[in-house]
């Protein structure tokens, strides 16, 4: 079977894939603490996340520190299981061509 | 099909950068653990001259003190000995911070992350549980005047703390963490040789600890 077919579309971007590692070893994540993670705009961010979130491997919190809105991210389990075979897929890429 | 692989390996390279860097608090600097350990080293050379100096003034003193006890009823060998050296262990702890947190800071400006994140949050809240109950633990053996006891605790609960910090910053700390509470532990049954230990704990094993991190992590 060719491992290629596992490697993840959604996955194929440094930003998303950035965006993904970051959720999986952090109960969730704000907006900010995101942006000064992978250093760049509000915008792109911002795209990204939309991205993620309409694949459904991503959903948005929305809480409150005080009065002001804060609105943090966490994967859903559909989106652990995808990243986690996006994973498996690259080392077995990377074996097999050793 | 060998720049597809490349391209790949890069990829799980930086899942695990990003893993790593929302996670924990890389910017701890092996020049703060120099810094800290060198201040240390200081404070007990001066405390052990304070030390040593009561000890030999400690029939001179006896007498003024049995004679200002006597007259104002409040002044004991422990208060006279005991201001000076807290005067030293405030001074270390200060300069040993200010200089670690500069570092740190100087560190965190290269590295491109924030000094107060969500990391380094993370990181403080989980120093600071074992540190406040050491520290009130330690309070009340001086309270207690279980004196030779204070060092042992101080290296104790300081190795807690740092194998605790260890899941939030870089993983080494965790074996200078072991290495000071063994330190402390066995100082409990060397009790009097306390501030050896202590110098070796917070000044030898830090020197030693950041000089193997800085040329580890950041020689260039």
């Amino acid at each position: 079977m060719n491992p290629i077919q596992h490697l993840n579309k959604v996955f194929d971007n440094r930003i998303r894939l950035g965006i993904m590692s970051a959720l999986m070893v952090n109960d969730e994540i704000n907006f900010n603490d995101l942006k000064e993670l992978l250093q760049i705009t509000d915008g792109n961010l911002a795209s990204h996340i939309k991205g993620l979130e309409e694949s459904g491997y991503i959903k948005v919190l929305k809480g409150f520190i005080g009065r002001k809105t804060n609105t943090t991210y966490t994967t859903t389990k559909v989106g652990e299981k995808a990243f986690k075979q996006h994973i498996e897929a690259l080392e077995k890429m990377i074996n097999s061509t050793k | 099909m060998n720049i597809t692989n490349q391209e790949h390996q890069e990829d799980l390279h930086h899942i695990k950068q990003m893993m790593e860097r929302s996670s924990r608090f890389i910017s701890l600097s092996g020049l703060s653990g120099i810094a800290a350990g060198s201040c240390a080293l200081v404070g007990a050379y001066f405390a052990y001259d304070v030390i040593s100096t009561s000890r030999g003034n400690i029939l001179k003193t006896l007498d003024t003190t049995i004679y200002e006890t006597s007259k104002t009823g409040n002044v004991s060998i422990e208060s006279f000995m005991g201001n000076r050296l807290f005067v030293i262990a405030v001074v270390t702890f200060i300069a040993s911070f200010l200089l670690s947190f500069l570092f740190t800071y100087l560190r965190s400006k290269k590295t491109n992350t924030p000094l107060w994140g969500s990391t380094s949050k993370r990181l403080f809240v989980n120093v600071m549980i074992p540190m406040i109950a050491g520290g009130i633990y330690l309070l009340k053996l001086i309270e207690n005047e279980a004196y030779g006891l204070i060092a042992p605790g101080c290296l104790i609960f300081y190795g807690l703390a740092l194998v605790n910090a260890s899941k939030y910053t870089l993983g080494e700390v965790r074996y200078l963490g072991y290495c000071q509470i063994a330190l402390g532990l066995i100082n409990l049954w060397f009790v009097g040789f306390g501030l050896y230990f202590w110098a070796i704990g917070f000044g030898i094993l830090h020197i030693l600890y950041g000089m193997y991190m800085w040329n580890k992590y950041e020689r260039e």
